[in-house]
């Protein structure tokens, strides 16, 4: 079965790609809360530009910085900074915000930075003792390969360890539909996935998540989104990741923020 | 094949070699913090073998009694259709048994079991006692085709009821078969990572339940492959799990030469 896994992880990985090396093949691959830009921006360049074909794909924000380091994608997506002198460079493409989301059976529109650390740290088990009703907390967290579980981690945690008890889940949108549909359940994702759908995005100590919010500090949980190259890009791909961060248009209807509005430094939060 | 063993065990063994883990730490702690070099995988062996359990439990007697059913009481007319239909959900892919499990079994799970999330050990037990009935199924069906018409005619003359000729005479006989095909079976549970890692929660904790999410040998590999940096504490100890798979399916292999052989 892992034979036959890690096999078709290398097909996709390799012989796809080889396949249409007709044209200029870019591949980028990492975290799922910088995906739905990078998705989208894919589409529109490459049907701007002929002959430039970009793959798009998840994984997690360590899986995008491993997979620029190693060159098996030349765009890394990532939510964090690559640890260690890696050869990689950093382009900061956005900044995005963080929704600590709650399914609306819980009640609880709400919560402070003492009570959601308390929640992830397992120490708060029960709604009721937040203002909500009478349910156990399920935690739904994202695996060690997540940009977001260490934005978050960094943010709210402190020195709290986050409890493990709950569920796994492994992408951006699966945390969505699991939160959505498990009663009693509360997880964090990047603002952008977090549009239109039937969660409740808590306000943390009275603020809620808006662009105003966050480029002022007042709502604590957000990070630049960074893309890595290793070492110096093509001019292809340099030239598309100046398209992803000058194209405010696009920032803005997929909920992520131009860097230049950003008034708050990320190490003074 | 042999250079695939040997690059496993090779690679499996740096944990212990490189890193100086000790296999105690790794086969017996329930704490897996691969950054503080305590990579401890009772967690995930113990959840990779109650599931494999609990599918034997329910797929193994189940399977044998459909393979009863249609190699000895069915009509010959049911029977025939039955086969090729079996055949076939042998070879339907793992994900599609996962995606069944996430949208019908979860719900279900969450809804009539007591579970808040619907995932866990129960799910997942579920869910692999489906995808290893095919196989047990066809399996025992051929090993009981197999056994001689005359025994099966001899004990019917002596006056044994259907039932006795049954348990009596072609279990016996069809035994090897029989045992074959319920290893299979195991061998094909234990070996499951991505139906099971749709529906068992992936948390790195003891289970305190059958309802509890926890993780196995096969998800927690599949989960962290595409972080674990080569050389780390982690990429080493996902070699090991794999490595153990490896020993736990070459073991499984040896029953199933024994069981033919003492049959023969």
């Amino acid at each position: 079965m892992i034979i036959r896994l890690l096999t078709a992880i290398a097909l996709t990985m390799f012989v796809i790609p080889a396949a249409a090396a007709a044209d200029t093949q870019i591949t980028a691959a990492g975290s799922t809360a910088l995906l739905p830009l990078v998705k989208q921006a894919a589409t529109e360049y490459s049907q701007a530009h002929q002959g430039i074909d970009i793959s798009v794909s998840g994984g997690g924000s360590y899986v995008g910085i491993a997979q620029a380091r190693s060159g098996a994608a030349e765009l890394g997506d990532s939510d964090v900074i690559a640890p260690g002198n890696s050869g990689l460079m950093d382009h900061k493409v956005a900044a995005v915000g963080f929704a600590v989301i709650v399914n609306p059976s819980a009640n609880v529109s709400s919560l402070s930075s003492a009570q959601i650390r308390a929640i992830f740290s397992g120490r708060t088990t029960n709604w009721k003792d937040v203002g909500g009703t009478d349910q156990g907390i399920v935690i739904i967290n994202r695996p060690r390969t997540s940009g977001t579980r260490a934005v978050f981690n960094a943010t709210m945690m402190g020195v709290s360890k986050i409890n493990e008890a709950g569920l796994t889940v492994d992408s951006s949108g699966t945390v969505v539909t699991t939160v959505a549909s498990t009663p009693g359940s509360i997880s964090y994702v990047a603002l952008a996935y977090t549009r239109g759908k039937p969660i409740t995005v808590a306000k943390i100590n009275g603020v809620a998540p808006s662009e105003g919010t966050i480029v002022t500090g007042k709502y604590p949980i957000w990070s630049y989104e960074h893309i890595f190259t290793k070492g110096k890009p093509s001019s292809d791909v340099a030239d598309f990741i100046n398209y992803i961060a000058s194209n405010t248009g696009l920032l803005e209807k997929l909920g992520y923020i131009p860097i230049s509005r950003m008034k708050v430094k990320e190490t003074n939060r | 094949m042999g250079a695939l063993i040997v690059y496993l065990a090779y690679m499996g063994l740096q944990l212990f070699v490189v890193d100086h883990v000790s296999p105690l730490t790794f086969l017996f702690s329930s704490n897996f913090a691969p950054d503080e070099k305590h990579p401890g995988a009772l967690v995930f062996i113990i959840g990779s073998v109650t599931i494999t359990l609990f599918a034997i439990c329910v797929g193994g007697p189940l399977g044998v009694a459909v393979g009863i059913f249609l190699s000895l009481l069915a009509p010959k007319r049911l029977a025939g259709a039955m086969k090729p239909a079996i055949e076939i959900l042998v070879g339907i892919p793992s994900v599609v048994y996962g995606w069944l499990g996430l949208t019908l079994l979860v719900p279900l799970v969450r809804e009539h079991a007591g579970s808040q999330t619907g995932f866990g050990l129960l799910t997942a037990g579920i869910v692999l006692s489906i995808m290893i009935l095919p196989t047990v199924v066809s399996l025992s069906e051929d090993a009981l085709r197999a056994v001689p018409v005359a025994l099966q005619e001899g004990s019917m003359s002596l006056g044994a009821t259907r039932w006795q000729t049954i348990w009596n005479v072609l279990l016996p006989a069809a035994r090897g078969g029989l045992t074959v095909a319920v290893i299979l079976g195991i061998a094909r549970a234990i070996g499951e990572a991505l139906a099971v890692q749709m529906v068992i929660g992936n948390s790195a904790v003891l289970p305190k339940g059958l309802l509890a999410p926890t993780a196995a040998l096969t998800t927690e590999i599949v989960t962290d492959m595409g972080s674990a940096q080569e050389g780390t504490v982690l990429f080493h100890s996902l070699f090991s799990m794999a490595l153990l798979l490896l020993l736990i399916a070459m073991a499984l292999i040896f029953a199933v030469r024994l069981a033919l052989r003492r049959s023969a």
